[in-house]
């Protein structure tokens, strides 16, 4: 799984940071998000598409192999 | 104008049914008949209702649907609510990239690290306003003792606004929020609102703290009405949404008694469980304006530029092709994908902070007072079907 992210997309919302802390981050800033872990293991896929499809200024972006 | 057939409008808003908790059964059958249906509001002017959790989706999340209420078109669901949305409009009603830019000022204070951060401060003002609510003999009213003052408490101390003032500010923005004010009730309390603001504003400006209100004011590229119109939308916001899902989470869990039994043995559920009262309740009742800037295919039906739509944020929240058995709650089921906080670029700002809120206030009454209980038959709670923001007028329980 590759996973990139919009930062002109992203309202900020934290949802995806809540999801799954191990792969998001937020600015300090104005909370804009930060993508820690492009290529996440197994183990947190399933919560990074979850946190794909609620965030709402689809900024999240998950290519599948 | 509009090219909605008149025939078979909905007359919105429609009352609730049987159960104080689901939404109007004229928008439920709309959502498993007719999802795009027609309605026609207390103007007598046309709209489109959505009711799909996938089409209000996408309307929120089009920038070809605007929140600019100068738009022709732009459905106004009261008189009042015309008023509020055309007056010196904050940031709800703009749409990128001026929205953009006055969100951005205050998101760094919504960020989850942050919000989290304030869990024992929260906490201390929950345990506070409990104790003090259990220091006299039941009963007690939930709503005026607890749920109202704890939300209001917290974004009084995040803005920097005295709370001494909130009966001041609480009373004018239930005029603003209810369906039946008229006009120049609204642009009254509107107007004494801002200058409230304003007036506090320019003393931030010569006795400066670290609140919000300062920083604004600090930043020096906005008028002191942009940052009292700023601090009203949190203001507001920040305390009457949650304190509405409180009270009415409560009585939800209360006639409920499996479901509170589930948290009460497991509390570990309290997260998913504020995710799925919030889906469950979703508490913004009137539904969420846009209008269409240009033609759009929505669902198979052509929504015309300077039409309006009326987002129907409880109906997508019961939406059977989303959730399974959505009629019921479920406080063990992941409800994340509801759209209680809305969608797109004008999300909940402050949703991370009424989470926290929500987690904190429902575990510590369902930890501290075992034997919660309604205090009248519930045939005798009020609920606040006039409002923008459901909810119970007074909640009497006893413990």
């Amino acid at each position: 799984m590759r996973v990139s992210v919009d930062p002109d997309r992203c309202c900020s919302s934290g949802q995806c940071v809540a999801a799954v802390p191990e792969v998001f981050d937020q600015s300090e800033d104005d909370g804009v998000v930060l993508l820690i872990q492009p290529r996440p293991p197994a183990e947190l896929q399933s919560a990074v598409r979850t946190a794909a499809g609620i965030c709402p200024g689809r900024a999240i972006s998950v290519q599948e192999p | 104008m509009t090219t909605v057939e008149p025939i078979d409008a909905i007359t919105f808003p429609a009352a609730r049914g049987g159960c104080p908790f689901a939404p109007p059964p004229a928008y439920q059958e709309a959502l498993e008949q007719r999802p795009i249906t027609p309605i026609s509001l207390w103007d007598g002017s046309r709209a489109w209702l959505v009711t799909r959790h996938e089409d209000v989706r996408a309307v929120m999340g089009d920038r070809r649907f605007s929140a600019d209420a100068r738009n022709a078109g732009f459905p106004f669901l009261s008189d009042g609510r015309r008023e509020l949305a055309t007056e010196n409009p904050s940031f709800i009603r703009m749409d990128d990239p001026e929205h953009a830019r006055f969100r951005r000022m205050l998101t760094g204070d919504f960020i989850i690290k942050r919000v989290e951060a304030l869990r024992p401060e929260v906490q201390r003002i929950v345990d506070g306003f409990l104790d003090g609510m259990t220091a006299h003999h039941p009963p007690a009213d939930l709503v005026a003792e607890f749920a109202l003052p704890v939300p209001s408490l917290v974004i009084c101390r995040l803005l920097g606004v005295p709370y001494q003032d909130h009966d001041y500010f609480q009373e004018r923005s239930r005029i603003l929020l209810n369906n039946h004010t008229t006009a120049d009730q609204v642009r009254r309390a509107n107007d004494e609102l801002r200058s409230y603001l304003e007036e506090l504003a320019e003393r931030k400006a010569h006795e400066p703290d670290d609140r919000i209100i300062s920083r604004l004011v600090a930043r020096g590229d906005l008028t002191g009405l942009e940052v009292a119109g700023m601090s009203l939308l949190l203001l507001i916001a920040g305390h009457e949404t949650t304190a509405n899902m409180t009270a009415l989470s409560t009585l939800a869990l209360l006639r409920d008694p499996a479901q509170l039994a589930r948290l009460r043995e497991d509390p570990t559920l309290i997260k998913g469980a504020v995710e799925e009262l919030l889906r469950f309740l979703s508490i913004v009742q009137s539904g969420t304006v846009r209008v269409a800037v240009e033609t759009a295919e929505l669902g198979g039906t052509t929504i015309e530029a300077g039409e309006g739509v009326v987002c129907m944020l409880s109906t997508a929240n019961r939406d059977g092709s989303v959730f399974a058995s959505p009629d019921e709650l479920d406080v063990g089921r992941d409800a994340r994908r509801h759209v209680a906080f809305g969608f797109g670029v004008h999300q909940c700002l402050g949703q991370p902070l009424a989470r926290l809120e929500l987690q904190i206030v429902l575990e510590t009454l369902i930890r501290r007072l075992p034997g919660l209980r309604l205090a009248v038959p519930v045939e005798q709670v009020r609920f606040r079907t006039d409002a923008a923001v459901y909810g119970v007028e007074e909640l009497p329980v006893a413990w």
